[in-house]
């Protein structure tokens, strides 16, 4: 979706204005801390994908998303899950108080011994697919001019706009479709685009972007 | 509505925050969903042994041995789990050399996706919308934020993290580091030298 998160290339956010590395704090506000592990904790819950909960984020009302601090935008969209499955109701959260015990069995609890093999693990997303990859290292293709109103990965900046493949990664999961909930694998590259050709004349001649686009995204120039 | 360009993580009011996520821990937990001590083993996971220091190390042994750099331009993920950092939102890694004609530079323009098992968790500048926003359209202009500026005709290559594949950027070795090893070279190897926003320390910054 063309949402508040697909951000690159836009002004008026100003400075960056960076904290020195050396001194900034890993967790501004102690909440951040919980709002991490919560966010890990109820993703391993097994309900959804990691595509499905940045669908979710990337839905929150553009206002709120753009004015949230990023573990807020977590909290919030943590919260739209756990409803959206059935694991917490409106009314606890709005009561602070369980109305109705989990159906057992639905769900996998992590706990604290496993917690270091599960991201240690973690969760690879390439996957052997079928068909051969359409396009090679060194092709030239066209980023589709596409809206999808679902989840994608297809920044906006990139379409329309002709670019080469760099490098090829296999069969990885499809984001759009893993969002829906369907895991199934589409041929992976990183292309590059030349700097004017995204933004024009006055970018640096040399300069470049390199994105990560799946095949349903790209097509012979 | 309040924005003061400080990154957004500083914008929000903290108490109002802190209860809601309080409030939500306790449901969870009392539901039986979340495991109380599991919440505490992550948190000293991601901020106490899972760091910069993983990817500093990956980089001072890249800079001293030549068959590990070779392994890892060959494939990274393999060669950085080689030294045990694997998993969770780095699965899948590709490492980028900065050279004095070439300098790359890592963003996620859509969400927050950064190599976790060689970095951690990400500082609050790298989710925020200016870096987000300015990365890709104004990369010169963004190194020299951070202090960092190029020739013209070094090439600048901003990598957008939009799939699973994560990007560690290995910066060049430091000017005067003959012969020193690789302990010596870790503490030069900084975090925003890995993403690629700045140069790795100096020689003479050396805290050994």
């Amino acid at each position: 979706m063309n949402g508040p998160h697909d951000m690159g290339g836009m002004h008026a956010f100003g400075a960056i204005n960076p904290e020195p590395e050396e001194t900034e704090p890993l967790f501004h506000e102690p909440w951040e801390r919980k709002a991490l592990a919560l966010t890990l904790a109820c993703g391993a819950l097994g309900q959804w994908s990691i595509d499905e909960a940045r669908s979710v984020r990337e839905s929150l009302d553009p206002a709120l998303y753009t004015s949230s601090s990023y573990y807020r935008k977590w909290i919030e969209a943590l919260t739209r899950q756990m409803v959206e499955k059935g694991l917490l109701t409106s009314e606890e959260l709005e009561t602070a108080t369980v109305r109705q015990m989990p159906e057992p069995g639905s769900y996998r609890v992590l706990n604290a011994e496993a917690v270091d093999k599960v991201y240690s693990a973690g969760g690879p997303t390439s996957m052997d697919i079928d068909n051969a990859p359409l396009f090679q290292v060194g092709d030239l293709i066209l980023a589709r001019n596409m809206n999808p109103i679902g989840h994608t990965r297809i920044p906006r900046y990139v379409r329309g706009h002709v670019g080469e493949i760099v490098l090829w990664h296999g069969g990885h999961v499809f984001a759009d479709d893993s969002a829906r909930g369907v895991r199934r694998g589409e041929h992976l590259y990183t292309v590059q685009f030349m700097a004017r050709d995204l933004w024009g004349p006055e970018a640096a001649a040399h300069d470049s972007v390199m994105v990560d686009l799946w095949e349903p995204y790209l097509e012979a120039p | 509505m309040a924005h003061d360009h400080h990154g957004d993580e500083m914008t929000e009011p903290p108490s109002e925050m802190a209860l809601r996520v309080q409030a939500l821990e306790s449901l969870l937990v009392e539901k039986g969903l979340v495991d109380l001590k599991a919440l505490d083993v992550i948190i000293d996971r991601y901020e106490n042994r899972v760091g910069p220091r993983n990817g500093a190390h990956v980089v001072a042994r890249a800079w001293t041995d030549p068959d590990y750099l070779e392994r890892l331009r060959t494939d990274a993920t393999a060669a950085i789990a080689e030294l045990d950092y694997t998993g969770r939102q780095g699965e899948h890694m590709v490492v980028v050399e900065n050279g004095p004609k070439v300098h790359h530079l890592v963003v996620c323009t859509l969400c927050s996706c950064y190599p976790w098992p060689v970095l951690g968790l990400p500082p609050a500048w790298y989710k925020s919308s200016p870096y987000r926003s300015r990365a890709v359209i104004d990369p010169r202009g963004v190194l020299a934020e951070f202090g960092t500026v190029l020739d013209d005709d070094v090439e600048v290559k901003v990598w957008d993290s939009t799939s699973e594949v994560r990007f560690l950027v290995l910066p060049e070795r430091p000017e005067g580091t003959e012969g020193w090893t690789m302990e010596q070279l870790i503490p030069l190897v900084s975090r925003n030298s890995m993403i690629g926003v700045e140069k790795a320390r100096p020689a003479t910054e050396a805290t050994a």
